[in-house]
C-alpha cells in the first residue's frame, strides 16, 4: 500500500522531448487511468514509474520515497504487459512464482501465495500447462496473477486489453476493477480506449502531446472538459464544436452564418470563441424547463445502433458540422432538414486556445 | 498445389526413388565391400550382396588397426574425432550465444564495430586463414592436442548470427517482465533467454557437429601423432597407401563407422532441429 507522486517528471530522447512534465498525485488505494491518442507518452510515463525507463526530470516518489535511481524490483511494483510476456517455456506456476523465487521467499509462502492467485483468478486447473496451451484470456489473467502473487505497493496496467475480443474485453474490465477493490492496491493503468478509461478509474488522467491535460474525476472531465481535446477525446461521439463571434454588449454568440445561438451570462474575454455540444444533450423535442436554444439541421446520413441512433449533418446557415444522438430507432432520411433543441446550460465554452472558458 | 493426377503421383515416385538410389548405391557398395575379405575386394566384379566377414573386419578396424596410416585401434581415432566434434559444437554454441547476448542486449561502445567484425569474419573460412592459424598453434605449442584442434574452429560467426537473429525476435518485454520480477542479467539469461534458445541451440548442435566432425584439412595439419588421428582424415590416408594392397574392405568399414555418429546425432535430434530452423514462435 503506497502513494505515488511525479513531480515535474519530464522525458526526453536525445533532445526531443516527449514527456512535457507531468505532476500527478496518487493516494493510497486509488485506480488512475492514463488515457490519450497513440503516441501521447502513455507508455513513456508508465514506463518511468515503473523503471523501465530513466526520468530525465523531475521526480517520482513511491510511499513517500523517491525512487528515480532504483531498479524496477527495488521499487515494489509489478507492471501487467500488453501483449503479457509470459515466459513461454514456463508453466503457469512457475510464470507466477518466478518473481517471488527470484526474491528468495520460501518455498511453502511461494506454494500459497500462488495458490491463493489461482483461485481468485480462476486458473487452478491450468497451473501445469504453458502458456501457449492457453487462450487470450487466460494469458491475461496469469499476467495478473504473476503480478498480485507479489503483493507490490503500485499496480501498473499497459493496456492489459487490447488484445482481447470485445466481450472478453468487457469481462476482464469488471473483473479488474473488482480485483483492485478488493486489495485495495494503488494502480495505474495506461488505455486508448474511453469506456476502459471512464469505467474503471477513480481519477482520470487525460494525456495530449506528453502534456496531461486534465486530471480529475471520470464525470468531472466528462461534465467540465478542460480543453477542446479532453472535450473531443472523452465521450462518443465526440463533442460537436461550433466557432461563434460574440456581439460585445448584448454578450449575444452568433454562427458564422449569422444567426443569433444564445447569449452570455457574463462578458466574454474574447471576440471569437468555441461553442462546445455533446451529441447526447441534443434533443427532439424541447424539454424541461427554460428555454432551448433551437438548431436547424440538414441532415446527411443516420446511423441507427439499436439503442440509439447518431444524426449526422451540417447546420443550416453556417454549415457547420453537427452530430446527434437520439435514444431509440428513429427513421429520419438523408435530406431532410429538421429542428433539434439544446438546452443552453448543457453548452460548454472554450477559447480559441482550446482552453476552457472560466466563469460559463 | 494439391492436384490428384495418377501419372504425376507416378512420375513424382520415379524422381524421388532415382534420387533415393544415387544416394543409398554408394553407402550400400561401402557396406557390402566392409562384410568381405579383402581378396574378394580386388577381383572384379565387386559384389553387390553382404559377405561373412562382417565381424571380423569391423573388430579389426576398431580394435587393432590396419595398414601403413593409422596402426593405432580405430575407436581412439574415432574417439578423438568425437572430442573434436563435441568440443568444436559446444565451445562454438558456448562463445556465440553469449557474444549474441551481449550484442543485443547491452549497450557498450563500438557495440555495432564489434557485430560486424565477427560478421566479416564469415568471409573467412578455415582454409583461407589456415597458414597464418597454424602458425600461431604451433608457437603456442598446442600441435598434436585436442586443444590445438579444437580452439582455432570455435569461432563462429554464423552462429553468432543465427542467436542474435533469434534474441532479437524475443519482444522486449520479456526482459522487462524478468527485470520487473528481480531477475538481473545473468538470471534473464540463464533463466528465460537459454531455456527459449533451446531449438536453435538443437538446429546448431546438429549442423556444428557435423561441421566438426567432417574437419579433414586442419587435423591433417597440427597432428602427427597417430594417437591424435581423426577419423576423417584416416579414411583418406588409408587409401593414399604408397605400395602394397589397399585393403578396401577394412577402409569400408571405417568410412561406414566414420559416417555413424553424424547420422545418430541427426536421427535423434531431428525433431528439434527442424523446429530450431523454422519456428519463429516465441
Ligand atoms: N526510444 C524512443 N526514442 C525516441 N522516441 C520515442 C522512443 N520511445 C517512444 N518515443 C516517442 O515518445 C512518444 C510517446 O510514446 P509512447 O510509447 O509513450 O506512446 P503511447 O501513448 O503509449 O502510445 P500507444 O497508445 O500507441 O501505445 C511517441 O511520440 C514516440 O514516438
Ligand atoms: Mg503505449
Amino acid at each position: 500500500m503506497a502513494t505515488l507522486q511525479l513531480k515535474d517528471v519530464r522525458k526526453s530522447y536525445g533532445s526531443l522531448e516527449v514527456i512535457h512534465g507531468v505532476n500527478l498525485e496518487i493516494a493510497d488505494g486509488e485506480l488512475v487511468v492514463l488515457v490519450g491518442p497513440s503516441g501521447c507518452g502513455k507508455s513513456t510515463l508508465l514506463r518511468m514509474i515503473a523503471g523501465l525507463e530513466r526520468v530525465s526530470a523531475g521526480t517520482v516518489a513511491i510511499g513517500g520515497k523517491v525512487v528515480n535511481e532504483r531498479e524496477p524490483k527495488d521499487r515494489d511494483i509489478a507492471m501487467v504487459f500488453q501483449n503479457y510476456a509470459l515466459y513461454p517455456h514456463m508453466t503457469v506456476f512457475d510464470n507466477m512464482a518466478y518473481g517471488l523465487r527470484n526474491r528468495r521467499t520460501p518455498r511453502e509462502e511461494i506454494e500459497v501465495r500462488v495458490r491463493d492467485a489461482a483461485r481468485i483468478l480462476e486458473l487452478d486447473e491450468y497451473l501445469e500447462r504453458t502458456p501457449r496451451q492457453l487462450s487470450g484470456g487466460q494469458r491475461q489473467r496469469v499476467a495478473m496473477g504473476r503480478a498480485i502473487v507479489r503483493k507490490p505497493a503500485v499496480f501498473l496496467f499497459d493496456e492489459p486489453l487490447s488484445n482481447l475480443d470485445a466481450k472478453l474485453r468487457v469481462h476482464m474490465r469488471v473483473e479488474i476493477r473488482r480485483l483492485q477493490q478488493a486489495l485495495r492496491t494503488t494502480s495505474v493503468y495506461v488505455t486508448h480506449d474511453q469506456v476502459e478509461a471512464m469505467t474503471l478509474a477513480d481519477r482520470l488522467v487525460v494525456m495530449n502531446k506528453g502534456v496531461a491535460e486534465q486530471v480529475g474525476s471520470p464525470v468531472e472531465v466528462y461534465e467540465r472538459p478542460a480543453t477542446t481535446f479532453v472535450a473531443s477525446f472523452i465521450g462518443s461521439p465526440a463533442m460537436n464544436f461550433l466557432p461563434v463571434s460574440v456581439n460585445g454588449e448584448s454578450r449575444t454568440l452568433t454562427l458564422r452564418g449569422g444567426q443569433p445561438l444564445t447569449s452570455l451570462d457574463s462578458p466574454s474575454p474574447a471576440q471569437d470563441i468555441i461553442v462546445g455540444i455533446r451529441p447526447e444533450d441534443i434533443h427532439l423535442q424541447p424539454n424541461g424547463q427554460g428555454e432551448a436554444v433551437r438548431l436547424v439541421v440538414g441532415i446527411d446520413l443516420v446511423e441507427v445502433l439499436g439503442a440509439d441512433s447518431v444524426l449526422h449533418g451540417r447546420l443550416v446557415g453556417s454549415e457547420d458540422r453537427i452530430m446527434a444522438r437520439l435514444p431509440g430507432i428513429h427513421r429520419i432520411r438523408a435530406g431532410e432538414s429538421l429542428p433539434l433543441f439544446v438546452a443552453p446550460d448543457r453548452f460548454h465554452y472554450f477559447l480559441q486556445s482550446g482552453r476552457r472558458m472560466a466563469q460559463q | 498445389m494439391v492436384e490428384n493426377r495418377p501419372w504425376l503421383t507416378v512420375l513424382s515416385h520415379l524422381v524421388l526413388l532415382a534420387g533415393c538410389l544415387v544416394i543409398v548405391l554408394p553407402v550400400w557398395v561401402a557396406f557390402v565391400a566392409s562384410t568381405h575379405e579383402a581378396a574378394t575386394m580386388l577381383r572384379p566384379p565387386a559384389p553387390m550382396i553382404p559377405g561373412t566377414h562382417l565381424l571380423d573386419n569391423y573388430a579389426t578396424v576398431l580394435f587393432e588397426g590396419f595398414g601403413q596410416a593409422s596402426r593405432v585401434p580405430q575407436w581412439l581415432v574415432l574417439f578423438n574425432s568425437l572430442v573434436m566434434a563435441l568440443g568444436i559444437t559446444i565451445g562454438k554454441i558456448a562463445i556465440s550465444i553469449t557474444a549474441a547476448f551481449a550484442i543485443v542486449y547491452f549497450r557498450f561502445p563500438l557495440r555495432m564495430t564489434c557485430f560486424w567484425l565477427i560478421f566479416v569474419t564469415l568471409m573467412l573460412p578455415v582454409e583461407v586463414r589456415i597458414v597464418p592459424t597454424f602458425s600461431v598453434v604451433a608457437s603456442l605449442g598446442m600441435l598434436d592436442s585436442y586443444a590445438g584442434l579444437i580452439i582455432p574452429l570455435i569461432a563462429s560467426a554464423t552462429a553468432t548470427f543465427l542467436f542474435r537473429q533469434f534474441f532479437l525476435s524475443v519482444p522486449d518485454e520479456m526482459a522487462e517482465a524478468a527485470r520487473v520480477d528481480g531477475a538481473g542479467p545473468l538470471r534473464f539469461f540463464r533463466d528465460i533467454l537459454l531455456p527459449m534458445s533451446r531449438n536453435s541451440i538443437a538446429a546448431l548442435f546438429v549442423i556444428q557437429f557435423i561441421y566438426g566432425w567432417n574437419q579433414h584439412l586442419w587435423p591433417l595439419l597440427i597432428t602427427t601423432k597417430e594417437s591424435f588421428y581423426t577419423i576423417v582424415m584416416t579414411v583418406s590416408r588409408q587409401a593414399n597407401v604408397q605400395d602394397g594392397v589397399v585393403q578396401w574392405n577394412l577402409i569400408m568399414a571405417l568410412g561406414i563407422l566414420a559416417m555413424l555418429p553424424p547420422v545418430l546425432v541427426i536421427v535423434f535430434m531431428q525433431r528439434q532441429f527442424v523446429r530450431g530452423l523454422t519456428d519463429t514462435e516465441k
